[in-house]
């Protein structure tokens, strides 16, 4: 005959057995994973990394130096003019430069100027909105004064303006431009990662797991630390995924203008600055680093929408 | 006479990432005109399914009505195109929804989602359906209905919208109304209005209903007789004053046991049935309750019963039980003595007793 | 708003006198002589104290004197009137074109999801919203400008010119409209209140058109606002890109050079233009949402 504690037991058993667990990081990675276009991305980014940390290794020749006997405008080889010139696969550039060995170090550029200024931008931005958002008072209400300002200004033409404002200057020059950038990109970017960590933690300061831990006594900073930010995590891990092209694509475009990496030091949107002017004699020159933004710009926009329906909580299956 | 709704064998399926969810898994029952009839049971055990699928506003992927017959005033429902179907809908049968809030549709005006019912069935144009709507929000209780008829649902409070959801099902006089938790979103105090409206309603228009909640206390007073479902089956069926008199299904003891009462001891603690519903897609084989069941037996594993009359009980008394069926060991139990204090089931049982007239069925 | 703009104009003029070089100094092959930028300076005022500047600058504005070019030698209020209609064509061109294109799109990807249609308008929803405008550009000028030879390049003036500037602009819209729409109308058609609809009786097509389109709507209606500020303020691209003649392109040019003069005061309409299509969001919200009408 069976007693309750038997029961309990047997239910608790089938209920436990009918479904796989899974902790929520693990199921977000899952779920990523299943994400074809996400994976392909995944795939195209690190090749893009690896490409520019061997880039000295890959490239045929250099990007910088002009070639003494120079065969400029050189068109691809598999495009069949008669402009070609067989040591250069991909033709060359106006100065007689090797447009694969330019594209595979201006690869350099875009992945650093992609990550640095986010890692930088996240930084300052989420402890700045996490204290504005836990403590309130004025660094709060200063913040939003700040972040309505920065709205108003057009994302880009507020780094155009920062740009090309100091790029005469020393600081300007250093890097080629980089540091400028870099500082630029940071400055611009900042505000809305602190704004929509604020807006997380202000959500999220009222539910009861902040009130027990406090209760037991954990301070300020460790419920920020621990409690607060994983919890927050999510929406700000998809926005740093789209944080890394927005970057790239600013430098492409600044110098694209002419107001952004000095030369001769190659950079994709660079390249198209140079090659632009003689675009109906050679359009390859534009062409190729216009795919290659491109291609990387696609691949991280996959991977930033697999991220937002991985780490989706609503979209369980 | 032939039943006005006669459901045979209905199964309905939800075809999943995870698997086949047998939602409904062969539901057989009947209504007569002008009778309501209550579905009883927990949240998923198919009882809104069951009233989706009649219907048919199951959604096609994932879902499917995958077998069974379901015979509305002669005609198979399942057997018809859509344009009958359609024809059907807010017709002959509507439908009451649980939460009234979501189920009006925010940017249009209250008249104009009744209208939307009397222009379609009954072809009346935009006068005649706007008059009838301030007739049927009148009806139904809603002051002031000629000046709040243009107004937005969230204009209303939950009570009245409900009456709102109310008058739009009532709005092409149909002959069954299913109303799907229709007090559970609601205050306690509107709750006893609306059953009230519903079974004035009831008698007046001589409407059939199914009334589906959790909730045994709303049964009690509103219903003639009770299906009693569990995981997608029913497990008990019954006129209502015979369910509460005499209930032949463990899990129905279950049910009855746990009403908590206000009149019980601080001490005394709430008895909750133990464990969870089970998996849809990988039910246990044998008997569903079986792994929360305490009068369970070897065969409540291995077999799933039948729903069959069971001995010491009116005729038309069916339970889908080993135990209490014909030679089980639980037909002499006297299931008062396991659940204790009756004392609140003797008042369900009083207030059953003024539901037991049965409405005159029309035309006959 | 006030303050807003305020602080705008503050931070603008704070950079753009920060930056070293003088606008008078920009030919590299022919420097300018001291006692000449003195002279210039003196004219233009920039050899006051900046916050002397700054006040009077201020003043002129709240007069709508904007100053004068410094590279061009004409007012600017005459700049912005001559390019600013320009931009403003080419922005309302592409924002119509945007519409007519993403607003089908989006409901049609909605109600035929993970069809050929769907996947096809979430295809062109990531590429739009991805490829930056200029490189998108390109890829047109190649295939249609150089290839097929159908329009011209750069320029301003005939139908013909207009086609590429506003196709490539209305491209980033419409993806981003399309998305928004296909996103609004699969969230109103999980509602509730649909299957109340259709347990009337009602037909599919009425349930769509009366019901659902009339919530999805309301979203994208809001966001209109904000797109056409887009527009305006982010065509400066194609206009460098097509040589059209706009206040995007003078803006551009006119930050390379360093004229503070036109800076500022297309800093100041843009920010104008941006600010109140911000407002714009919740004005539109009011209008079509009767939940918030009433509560006005």
């Amino acid at each position: 005959m069976a007693t309750a504690s038997t029961t309990q037991e047997r239910a608790a058993e089938l209920n436990v057995l009918s479904r796989k667990q899974r902790s929520l990081w693990g199921d977000a990675l899952y779920r990523l994973m299943r994400n074809k276009a996400a994976v392909g991305g995944l795939i195209v980014i690190a090749s893009a990394f690896l490409v520019a940390i061997f880039a000295p290794v890959l490239a045929p020749y250099d990007p910088i130096a002009i070639p003494l006997n120079p065969s400029t405008q050189m068109e691809p080889l598999w495009t069949g003019s008669k402009y070609t010139d067989p040591r250069y696969l991909l033709g060359t550039d106006f100065l007689g430069r090797d447009i694969i060995s330019r594209l595979i170090f201006a690869s350099r550029i875009s992945m650093v100027v992609g990550f640095i200024p986010t890692f930088i931008v996240f930084g300052l931005g989420v402890s700045i909105g996490m204290s504005a958002g836990f403590f309130g008072g004025w660094l709060d209400q200063l913040l939003m004064r700040f972040t309505d300002i920065i709205y108003a200004f057009p994302d880009f033409l507020f780094l155009l303006i920062i740009v090309a404002s100091f790029r005469a200057s020393g600081f300007g020059k250093v890097l080629d431009g980089l540091m400028l950038i870099f500082v630029a990109i940071a400055i611009v970017g900042w505000v809305g990662v602190a704004r929509l960590t604020r807006g997380q933690v202000l959500a999220l300061k009222e539910r009861e797991f902040v009130e027990a831990a406090r209760s037991v006594g954990a301070t300020s900073g460790r419920i920020m630390a621990k409690h607060l930010l994983p919890n927050a995590l999510a929406p700000l891990i998809v926005t740093a995924a789209f944080a890394v092209p927005s970057a790239i694509l600013g430098e492409a475009t600044l110098s694209f203008l002419g107001v952004g990496i000095i030369p001769p030091t190659p950079s994709w949107g660079q390249m198209i600055n140079e090659g632009f002017p003689l675009f109906s004699s050679n359009p390859w020159a534009v062409l190729m680093p216009a795919i290659c933004i491109s291609v990387v710009m696609l691949a991280f926009t996959f991977v930033g929408d697999g991220l937002r329906d991985a780490l989706d909580p609503r979209m369980k299956t | 006479m032939a039943d006005l709704l006669e459901v045979t064998d209905l199964h309905t399926q939800f075809f999943t990432r995870d698997g086949v969810v047998r939602a409904v898994d062969g539901v057989t029952f009947q209504v007569a005109a002008g009778e309501t009839l209550g579905i009883v049971g927990e949240s998923g055990c198919g009882k809104s399914v069951t009233a989706l699928s009649l219907m048919r506003l199951i959604p096609q992927p994932p879902g499917k009505i995958v077998k069974g017959s379901i015979m509305f005033d002669g005609q198979d429902i399942l057997k018809m195109d859509d344009d009958d179907v359609r024809g059907i809908r807010g017709n002959n049968i509507a439908m009451i929804f649980q939460d009234p809030m979501t189920s009006l549709n925010p940017v249009l005006t209250i008249s104009r989602q009744i209208s939307e019912a009397l222009e379609l069935h009954m072809k009346m144009d935009k006068s005649e359906a706007r008059k009838r709507t301030i007739e049927l929000l009148e009806l139904v209780n809603i002051p002031s209905a000629k000046k709040r008829v243009d107004d937005y649902p969230h204009q209303f409070s939950g009570g009245m919208r409900q009456r709102v959801m109310i008058a739009m099902a009532l709005s092409c006089n149909p002959k069954l109304i299913l109303a799907d938790e229709p007090t559970t979103a609601l205050d306690v105090t509107i709750q006893a209005q609306i059953l009230d409206l519903l079974k004035n309603l009831a008698r007046e228009f001589r409407t059939a209903f199914i009334l589906i909640t959790h909730d045994l206390g709303v049964v009690a007073g509103m219903t003639q007789r009770i299906n009693v479902m569990y995981a997608g089956r029913i497990v008990e069926k019954a006129d209502t004053v015979e369910l509460f008199a005499n209930p032949k299904m463990p899990y129905t003891w279950g049910l009855l046991r746990s009403i908590p009462r206000l009149d019980e001891s601080r001490k005394a603690k709430l008895v909750p049935i133990e464990g969870l519903p089970p998996d849809l897609i990988a039910p246990p084989p044998g008997c569903k309750f079986e792994p929360r069941c305490q009068y369970r037996h070897d065969v409540c594993h291995e077999k799933e019963p039948d729903l069959k009359h069971i001995p010491n009980s009116k005729p038309d008394h069916e339970a889908r039980c080993w135990g209490t069926q014909e030679g089980g060991w639980l037909v002499d139990t006297d299931w008062r003595r396991e659940i204790g204090d009756t004392r609140v089931i003797e008042e369900i049982k009083q207030e059953t007793a003024s539901v037991t007239a049965t409405p005159e069925t029309p035309g006959e | 708003m006030i303050p807003t703009l305020f602080f705008v104009s503050l931070i603008t003029f704070g950079l753009a006198k920060a930056a070293p070089g003088s606008p008078f100094d920009k030919n590299p092959d022919k420097p300018a002589r001291q006692a000449t930028i003195d002279r210039w300076n003196a004219y233009y005022g920039l050899d006051k104290p900046v916050h002397e500047q700054y006040i009077q600058y201020m003043g002129n504005v709240l007069r709508f004197d904007f100053g004068t070019s410094v590279r061009r030698n004409r007012p600017v209020s005459e700049i912005i009137a001559s390019g600013f209609p320009i931009t403003a064509q080419l922005g309302m061109q592409a924002l119509i074109l945007a519409l007519a294109v993403a607003l089908p799109l989006g409901v049609i990807s909605a109600l035929r999801q993970n069809t050929m249609v769907d996947y096809g308008s979430l295809f062109f929803a990531t590429v739009g919203t991805t490829i930056p405008s200029f490189v998108m550009a390109i890829f047109f000028i190649y295939i249609f400008g150089l290839g097929l030879k159908l329009f011209p390049i750069t320029g301003w003036g005939t139908p013909q010119h207009m086609v590429m500037p506003t196709v490539i602009l209305a491209l980033g819209a419409a993806a981003f409209l399309a998305r928004i729409t296909r996103a609004s109308m699969l969230e109103a058609i999980r509602q509730d209140y649909v299957r109340t609809a259709r347990s009337k009786g009602l037909r599919e097509q009425v349930v769509i058109v009366g019901h659902v389109l009339k919530n999805a709507m309301i979203p994208v209606a809001t966001v209109v606002g904000p797109a056409a500020a887009g527009l305006i303020t982010g065509s400066f691209i194609i206009e460098t890109f097509f040589s059209v003649p706009g206040i995007g392109r003078e803006y551009v040019t006119s930050i390379l050079a360093l004229d503070y003069p036109v800076i500022m005061a297309t800093t100041l309409l843009y920010a104008f233009f941006i600010i109140v299509a911000n407002l714009s969001v919740d004005l539109v919200y009011g209008m079509l949402d009767p939940r918030i009408k009433v509560a006005k």
